[in-house]
């Protein structure tokens, strides 16, 4: 990973970010006033790509060759036609939500719920038929999105054919063998929003997203609808945590090298979504989710409405630097785990994803 | 022969021939256009083959009722106009 080069894909386009002198500035923009919603930043070779959401005319994927100075269109994930009768969401591309490479694969998670895999770097994809045929796929709902919507890839950094996938509202799900079966991994979560009998079911959770230890692989933490759990076991079982000023949030990071620390941004749960007391902040737990530090220096502490979503949260592969991007613009980074941040830009686009590389 | 033009909105993303055709549906004479450019189609159609939502196409000043199907008929002289669905102002 480029540790002096990040990226923030926006409502208006993707806004590449370079460390010089110890400060973080804009060093270009692609996609000029489109939509960008979701990016898996540069391999060894310079090769990345861009989701962009049109709106009139659909979602798209663009490859790069030369880490993000050109770009070109390549085909868009694309469902099979859809059977009359078929429950659940249409069988239509709405958005490309989740991408991630393992191994020689890139996995591409959509809205609605699909998992797509490209065996080619991107130039063309197919469905995980497995997960997209399994009966219990028809009974995920909407969270935020209408149709569900597959956030979270985390490949495993020793076994390139596991992964473990988060769904709002859908669970979680791992599968050892590049996809061809799929067994649900959400024990332990609790849907509050669910009939009390349906609380635990593990097919309607909504893990906002999940996010997994690089040298410590079992441990895995998720930020929830209903609240914040870890994994020490790779998904069999989770187990709640509570956080100060809140427990509710969309983004979680977690630490690369040790397993006890992760970050996330509290917010008002669940229909207000701003930061608690209009005060935005960083949680922080270095012992595994025991207890939480709310981390404030340099972030605005009056009359803040920013929200975080889901892939705001980003942390390189050192665990110092973060960078977090929020709904009204606002983009802040830290070089020492969160202690401290500085603003980026209180001005750009809605920020939907921020990623190191 | 049937004429179709594109909205130049799309100009900035795929280009967009303008189609003489001797189709006699509105489907084929897409297709038509597709054949020319085939990047073009992801643009107007969705994963279904259906009309994108916010997408609508008139012919002869009519607006398409059969967004799936696409079967509305074109006379040898419509001029077809594939534009975008102004939702949201």
């Amino acid at each position: 990973m480029n540790q002096d080069r990040a990226w923030a894909a926006t409502r208006k386009g993707l806004f590449e970010l370079r460390r010089r002198s110890g400060a973080w500035q804009i060093e270009r923009l692609s996609f000029t006033a489109d939509p960008v919603t979701m990016l898996l930043p540069p391999d060894a070779s310079g090769h990345m790509l861009a989701g962009l959401n049109l709106g009139h005319f659909g979602a798209k994927l663009h490859a790069s060759d030369d880490a993000g100075q050109t770009w070109r269109e390549v085909a868009a994930p694309a469902f099979p036609p859809q059977p009359g009768g078929a429950e659940g969401p249409a069988w239509k591309l709405d958005q490309v939500f989740a991408l991630e490479r393992s191994g020689d694969a890139i996995w591409c998670g959509t809205v609605p719920g699909g998992l797509f895999v490209s065996r080619d770097r991107g130039e063309s994809w197919a469905l995980d038929e497995t997960l997209w045929r399994d009966p219990r796929r028809e009974q995920w709902m909407g969270g935020g999105n209408p149709a569900p919507a597959l956030h979270s890839i985390c490949p495993h950094p020793d076994k390139a054919d596991e992964l473990l996938i988060g769904v709002s509202c859908g669970g979680a799900w791992r599968t050892t063998d590049g996809g061809k079966t799929w067994g649900l991994r959400a024990t332990g979560m609790r849907a509050d929003f669910m009939p009390p009998e349906l609380a635990g079911d593990e097919n309607s959770q909504d893990p906002h997203l999940i996010a997994r230890c690089r040298a410590a692989p079992d441990v895995l933490w998720c930020q929830h609808h209903c609240g914040i759990f870890r994994s020490t076991d790779n998904g069999a079982t989770w187990v709640e945590l509570q956080a100060q000023p809140s427990s509710f949030g969309f983004a979680v990071a977690a630490h690369p090298g040790d397993p006890q620390t992760a970050w996330f941004v509290p917010a008002v749960k669940d229909m207000q979504r701003i930061p608690v007391d209009a005060s935005l902040c960083v949680t922080r737990t270095r012992d595994g989710g025991q207890t939480f530090e709310a981390l404030r220096t340099g972030l605005p502490q009056q009359h803040c409405y920013d929200l975080v979503f889901r892939h705001g949260l980003a942390v390189d592969d050192g665990g110092e630097q973060l960078l977090m991007g929020s709904t009204t613009g606002g983009l802040w980074a830290s070089t020492d785990g969160g202690d401290s941040w500085q603003t980026v830009s209180a001005h750009l686009p809605p920020i939907y994803a921020v990623k190191f590389g | 022969m049937a004429v179709l033009e594109f909205t130049p909105q799309l100009r900035r993303f795929v280009d967009t021939p303008v189609v003489d055709t001797a189709a006699t549906v509105l489907r084929d004479g897409l297709d038509a256009a597709f054949a020319i450019n085939p990047r073009l189609r992801g643009y107007i159609l969705d994963d279904q083959g259906h009309l994108r939502a916010n997408v609508v196409i008139f012919i002869d000043g009519r607006r398409v009722r059969d967004l799936r199907g696409l079967t509305d008929p074109l006379g040898p002289d419509s001029r077809v106009h594939v534009l975008q669905a102004l939702s949201g102002g």
